[in-house]
C-alpha cells in the first residue's frame, strides 16, 4: 500500500469520485447497476457459481477457444460427412425443433429440402410427409452443422468442412444461395431447387477440387482477421472476406480447366453474392467454440442459435443440453416493400459468429452498417464495448482497428450475462414469415434474458458435471 | 396515390443508409410507401413490386440514386423527397469520430464517463490496468460481493457501506489478511492514504503519525488536530465500526498497527475507536506494545479523549510537553465570545453530523447536567426518536433511521437546517450545539447552509456553540467556515470536546444559579486551558472507576 500509487475503482457514490479527482488522484467511477438487476435468487445463484473451481474450468475453455484455428479443408456431401444422417433426416437451425412448431421459412425449407431429396414430387406431399412421423429431424449445432436462417440441411446437401487444426475437431456448413427466392428462407420453387443443385454437384465439385489443390486448406482464421480490419463484422457485412475469398480460390479455380462460361458462373454467383461468405464464418466460428464443449463446470456459452420458434443456448458444462425461450421479434431495417407485419421472429444458426466473439461483438468493426443498430458509429463502438463486460477475455486473433486493435470480446460467460444483465447483441438477418419470400430487412436482437439463469441454474443442479451428449 | 420520383446520376450510398432513409420517409404524415435504393436492375424489379416504378426511375443506371415516393398528395410526395434530400446530406457530411476502446485517459476523468464506463470491477480492471483500491459505497445487500470482486483482483478495499452481514464482515478480512490486503469497513466513512483523502476526509499535512480508525468523524477531528498542532498523518487508515467487536476480533485494528510499525514514514501510532471488547482490547494492547513505535490508544466514551490524544501524539512526535500543546490548541484557535440564552430557556439541542462527536458531547453533557436524551443513546431508557425529546436531545443526524432515502448531513445541510429552525421554535431550548464538518466529500459550504438558520435562532435568544472540524487546506477552508458561523452570531469553540464541554459548564451554571444571567465564557469554564489536560484526566479516571 504505501509503495503503490493510489488509484481508485470508485464503486458507487459519484460524489467520493469527484473528491478524488479533485485532490488530483486518478479515479475510474463504475456505472453500478445492482447485479442481476438486484433479484435475492439470482444473485444467490450467481454466489453458487462463483467458485474458484469455475473460473478455473473457464480460463480452460477459453483457451481452447482462443487457440482454436479453422481452417477450409474440403467441400464434402452432408450423407458422407455427418454422423447419423439418413436420408430421411432433415437438419436444421435452432434448437432441437418439431414440424408441428416450425415457423413458415423453416417449413417452406423442409418441403423444398424434402422434393430435393426425391422423397416427395409436390409441396403437399412433402408436407405429408414431415408431418407423418417418417422423418427425423435434428438439430445442426448437435451434429456439427450450421446453417444460416432456416438452416435446413439434407443428405444430398453440399457442406463446407471446416477443421480446427489445434484441437482436431470439424464442423459443417452449407454453400450459401445468395439473396432472394431461397431456401434458407423457405422457398421452394423449381428455380430454388435447381440452383441448389448446381451449387450441390458443379459448385461444390469445384471447390472440392481447388481447396485441395490449396495443400492446407484455406486459413479462415487468418481470413476473418483481415476481414474485420476492411469493414466486416462477418456476419451481417460479409463484402470483405467474400472478395478475399474469391481471391484467395480464383487461380485455383481458373486451373480447374473448367468451360469459360461455367466458370464466370461461378465466380459471378460467388463474387455478387454479398452474404457467400457468411456460411464460412459460421462453419469456423463453430468449429472454434465446439473444442470447448464439455468442459466440466464452465459456464462458457458454446452455442447459441434459433430458429424462428424458440432461441437456445448451449454451455460447455453441459454440452448437448439446450436452454431455450421463444424466438424474439428483430428490431429491423426493412427492405423496399416489406414492414414489420411481414417478419418471421429471429432464426438461424449464424448467431454461432457473435458467440464465437465477431458479428454483433465486432459491430464497432463494420461501421458501414451501423444503421441496423441506431445509426452512428458511436452507438456501434458501444454495443461492442459492452460487450466486453459479458465476455471473459479479448480475442488473441480478431481485433478492431478503431478500438486500437483491441481483441474482440471473446467468450460469453453466462454469469456475467445473469449479473449484469448486458444480453449478448446479435446482428441478423430478418426473413419473411411466409415460406419462399426471403429476406425482408436486417437488424439487431437479443436471446431472451432467461436462458442464461437456467443454464446456471442446471449447472448448480448436475454438480458441475457435465450430462448430455 | 402520387408516386414522386428524383433519380441523382452517379450517387453511390451504402443499401444500410438508404435502408435507414427509406424507414424515415415512410414515417412522414400521408406517405404511403417511400424506397431510397441504387438503380440496380434487381432495386428496380423491387419499384415494380412496390408500384413506384417510373418511366424516369425504369432509365436509371445502377450507380444512380432512385428516391421512390408514394403519397395521398402531391406536396407530401414532395416533402418526403425534399426531407431525403436532407437526410443524404447529412449522412455524407456527418463525420463521427466513432469512440475509440479503454485508453489512459479514463484515469484522468477525461473519458469513460456515464453508460459508457465499465459496470463492474472486473471489467474496470481489465480496460485499465493500474487499480489499486475499490471504494464500495453500494447498498450493503451488494457490497460484500463487490468487495470479495476487489480483493479477488488484489485491490485494497474501502467500505464505505454499512448494512453488511457480520459474517461477511468476518470472511472478507479473513481473506484481505491472507492476501496482505486492506479491508477498510464496513462503514468506514474517513481513510487517508498515501495523502489521498478516501471518502470524508480532510486535507491534513503528511507527517509523521500514523493513524488507525474505528471511528469516521472521530479520525477527522484527530487528524485536523493534530494538523493544527503542527503534525501531520503519514496514513490514516479506517478499520468500520465492528472490527474490535469480538465476532471480527480486531483483524484490521492488528493489520493496520504492524503496517503502521513497519512505515518508515510513521513515527507515532494512534488507535482511536469506542472501548473494544476486552479480549480484543487485550490483543490490541499487545499489539501496540509489541512495536518499537509509541502508540496512543483512544478509547473513546472513557478512555482518553480526542483533543487529549491529538496533544500526546504531537507530543511523542515533536518532544513538546503536552501541556503547552494543550495549551497552543485553545488559545490557536479563538478568543472565546461569551454566550447567553435568553431567561427561562434551559436546554441543550444536539445536531450532529458526526456521530463519534455526538457520543462525545453525550458523555460530556450527562456527567454535567444528568440524563440527556440521544437517538443512539447506548442505554435504551434514554433512546429517543428522530424527532427529539422533551428535555435536553442530542441528535446524530448521521444514524442510518435518519439517513434512510436522503443523503449523509454531511453532504446535504436540508434536514440539520430544519431541525435547527425547529429547536429554535422551541421556547425551552437555550443552546443548539453543533459540528461543522469539512473534508474532502462534503457539503462545499457547510456553514454557509446553516448561517440564516443560526442568525434566526440567535436574534430568538438562543445561543448556537459550534466546532469546526477541518484544515485551512480543506476545499471549504476552516477559517472562512469559523467566521461566517460567528458573523451569524453563533460561537465557535476550538474542539468538538470544548464546545460541548462550553455547554455542559454553561447549562450547569443556569441549573445552579437559576434567576440570574448566567454569562458563559467558552472552553471549559473558569477551569482555563492548563485546567483542560488535567480535566481531561480526572474525566479519564472517572470512566476507568466505571
Amino acid at each position: 500500500m504505501m509503495e503503490q500509487e493510489l488509484r481508485v475503482i470508485n464503486v458507487g457514490a459519484p460524489h467520493f469520485a469527484e473528491a478524488l479527482r479533485a485532490q488530483g488522484a486518478p479515479v475510474i467511477q463504475l456505472n453500478w447497476r445492482p447485479p442481476a438487476d438486484g433479484d435475492p435468487g439470482l444473485i444467490a445463484l450467481l454466489e453458487q457459481v462463483s467458485g474458484p473451481e469455475v473460473d478455473a474450468a473457464n480460463a480452460q475453455a477459453l483457451a481452447a477457444i482462443q487457440t482454436g484455428h479453422p481452417v477450409l479443408v474440403g467441400v464434402e456431401r452432408a450423407g458422407d460427412v455427418v454422423e447419423g444422417l439418413t436420408r430421411t433426416t432433415i437438419l436444421h437451425s435452432g434448437p432441437p425443433n418439431r414440424w408441428e412448431t416450425m415457423a413458415g421459412p423453416q417449413r417452406g425449407a423442409v418441403i423444398g429440402a424434402l422434393m430435393l431429396e426425391g422423397l416427395a414430387d409436390t409441396p403437399e406431399a412433402a408436407e405429408a410427409l414431415a408431418a407423418s412421423g417418417e422423418i427425423t429431424f435434428r438439430a445442426n449445432n448437435d451434429c456439427g452443422c450450421v446453417g444460416p436462417m432456416a438452416g435446413v440441411i439434407s443428405y444430398s446437401s453440399a457442406l463446407f468442412v471446416v477443421e480446427n487444426r489445434t484441437h482436431g475437431n470439424r464442423a459443417y456448413s452449407g454453400l450459401n444461395e445468395g439473396y432472394g427466392k431461397v431456401l434458407r428462407m423457405g422457398a421452394y420453387a423449381p428455380e430454388v431447387l435447381e440452383r441448389l443443385r448446381w451449387l450441390n454437384t458443379d459448385v461444390a465439385d469445384a471447390l472440392r477440387q481447388a481447396v485441395g489443390a490449396m495443400g492446407g486448406g484455406l486459413d479462415l482464421r487468418s481470413l476473418i482477421a483481415q476481414a474485420l480490419h476492411m469493414g466486416d463484422e462477418c456476419h451481417n457485412r460479409n463484402k470483405a472476406s467474400g472478395a478475399l475469398f474469391l481471391r484467395e480460390m480464383g487461380p485455383h479455380l481458373a486451373r480447374l480447366g473448367l468451360a469459360p462460361e461455367a466458370l464466370a458462373r461461378m465466380l459471378d454467383f460467388m463474387g455478387h453474392n454479398e452474404v457467400w461468405f457468411v456460411n464460412l464464418a459460421m462453419a469456423a466460428s463453430k468449429a472454434v467454440l465446439d473444442a470447448a464443449r464439455g468442459t466440466p463446470e464452465s459456464t462458457v456459452v458454446t452455442c447459441m442459435s434459433r430458429n424462428g420458434y424458440e432461441f437456445g443456448i448451449q454451455i460447455a458444462g453441459l454440452p448437448g443440453r439446450w436452454f431455450t425461450g421463444p424466438a424474439q421479434p428483430v428490431k429491423a431495417l426493412y427492405f423496399p416493400g416489406f414492414t414489420a407485419a411481414d417478419a418471421a421472429l429471429d432464426i438461424g444458426d449464424s448467431v454461432i459468429t457473435e458467440t464465437a466473439g465477431i458479428g454483433g461483438f465486432a459491430m464497432a468493426a463494420a461501421p458501414a452498417i451501423v444503421q441496423f443498430v441506431g445509426g452512428t458509429p458511436d452507438l456501434a463502438a458501444e454495443l461492442t464495448r459492452q460487450m466486453y463486460e459479458i465476455t471473459l477475455a479479448e480475442s488473441d486473433h480478431y481485433s478492431i482497428p478503431t478500438f486500437g486493435f483491441r481483441g474482440t470480446p471473446t467468450g460469453i460467460d453466462a454469469r456475467r450475462v445473469v449479473e449484469t444483465g448486458i444480453l449478448p447483441s446479435i446482428n441478423t438477418g430478418v426473413a419473411h414469415r411466409l415460406p419462399g419470400i426471403g429476406q425482408v430487412g436486417a437488424g439487431l436482437v437479443h436471446p431472451p434474458a432467461n436462458l442464461f439463469a437456467d443454464a446456471l441454474r442446471a449447472l448448480v443442479a448436475a454438480g458441475g458435471r457435465p450430462s448430455g451428449g | 396515390m402520387v408516386v414522386r420520383v428524383l433519380v441523382r446520376p452517379d450517387s453511390y450510398f451504402d443499401s444500410v443508409s438508404l435502408m435507414a432513409v427509406s424507414q424515415r420517409l415512410k414515417e412522414l404524415p400521408e406517405v404511403a410507401d417511400a424506397v431510397a435504393i441504387m438503380g440496380t436492375e434487381m432495386n428496380k424489379r423491387l419499384l415494380e413490386g412496390a408500384g413506384l416504378l417510373t418511366a424516369e426511375s425504369a432509365a436509371a443506371a445502377p450507380a444512380d440514386l432512385v428516391i421512390a415516393v408514394g403519397a395521398e398528395t402531391e406536396s407530401a410526395a414532395a416533402e418526403a423527397i425534399a426531407e431525403a434530400g436532407r437526410l443524404l446530406q447529412r449522412r455524407g457530411g456527418a463525420a463521427t469520430g466513432a469512440a475509440g476502446g479503454a485508453s489512459e485517459s479514463a484515469w484522468s476523468g477525461a473519458a469513460a464517463q456515464g453508460a459508457q464506463a465499465p459496470r463492474t470491477i472486473r471489467s474496470a480492471v481489465k480496460a485499465e490496468p493500474g487499480a489499486s483500491l475499490a471504494l464500495i459505497s453500494v447498498p450493503g445487500l451488494y457490497a460484500a460481493r463487490e468487495a470479495r470482486m476487489a480483493l479477488a483482483r488484489g485491490l485494497h478495499v474501502m467500505l464505505f457501506s454499512d448494512n453488511v452481514p457480520l459474517e461477511a464482515e468476518v470472511a472478507l478480512k479473513q481473506l484481505a489478511h491472507e492476501q496482505g490486503l486492506l479491508l477498510m469497513g464496513p462503514d468506514c466513512g474517513t481513510a487517508i492514504l498515501n495523502g489521498v483523502g478516501l471518502g470524508f476526509a480532510n486535507a491534513v499535512r503528511r507527517g509523521s503519525v500514523g493513524i488507525v480508525a474505528a471511528s469516521g468523524t472521530g479520525a477527522q477531528e484527530l487528524s485536523t488536530l493534530i494538523d493544527r498542532l503542527g503534525g501531520g498523518v503519514s496514513q490514516l487508515i479506517g478499520t468500520g465500526g465492528r472490527d474490535l467487536s469480538p465476532a471480527v476480533g480486531g483483524r484490521m485494528t492488528l493489520d493496520g498497527l504492524r503496517l503502521l510499525q513497519a512505515d518508515p514514514a510513521t513515527a507515532v501510532i494512534v488507535m482511536i475507536s469506542k472501548p473494544p471488547a476486552p479480549a480484543v482490547a487485550e490483543a490490541v494492547r499487545a499489539a501496540a506494545q509489541a512495536g518499537s513505535k509509541p502508540v496512543v490508544l483512544c478509547f473513546l466514551n472513557g478512555g482518553l479523549s480526542i483533543d487529549a490524544a491529538a496533544v500526546r501524539a504531537i507530543s511523542l512526535a515533536t518532544g513538546e510537553a503536552e501541556a503547552a500543546a494543550a495549551a497552543r490548541l485553545a488559545i490557536a484557535a479563538d478568543d472565546r465570545p461569551p454566550f447567553a440564552p435568553a431567561p427561562g430557556r434551559r436546554l441543550v439541542r444536539g445536531l450532529f453530523a458526526g456521530g463519534t462527536l455526538c457520543d462525545q458531547a453525550l458523555l460530556v453533557l450527562e456527567r454535567a447536567l444528568g440524563p440527556v436524551a440521544c437517538n443512539v443513546h447506548p442505554d435504551p431508557d434514554r433512546r429517543c426518536g428522530p424527532t427529539g425529546s422533551a428535555g435536553h436531545t442530542l441528535l446524530d443526524l448521521g444514524d442510518d433511521e435518519l439517513t434512510q432515502g436522503r443523503p449523509h448531513p454531511m453532504i446535504d445541510p436540508t434536514l440539520r437546517r430544519q431541525l435547527l429552525l425547529e429547536a429554535a421554535d422551541d421556547p425551552e431550548t437555550a443552546v443548539i450545539l453543533l459540528d461543522v464538518v469539512l473534508g474532502h466529500g462534503a457539503h462545499p459550504d457547510p456553514a454557509g447552509a446553516l448561517t440564516g438558520a443560526i442568525f434566526e435562532a440567535v436574534s430568538r435568544g438562543v445561543a448556537v456553540v459550534a466546532s469546526v472540524t477541518g484544515t485551512e487546506a480543506d476545499p471549504q477552508r476552516r477559517s472562512a467556515q469559523v467566521a461566517a458561523l460567528r458573523q451569524a452570531g453563533a460561537v465557535v469553540l476550538p474542539t468538538a470536546l470544548q464546545a460541548a464541554s462550553a455547554v455542559a459548564t454553561g447549562l450547569a451554571g443556569l441549573q445552579g444559579s437559576a434567576g440570574r444571567e448566567a454569562r458563559l465564557q467558552g472552553s471549559a469554564g473558569s477551569a482555563g486551558l492548563q485546567g483542560s489536560a488535567g480535566r481531561e484526566a480526572r474525566l479519564q479516571e472517572r470512566r476507568e472507576d466505571a
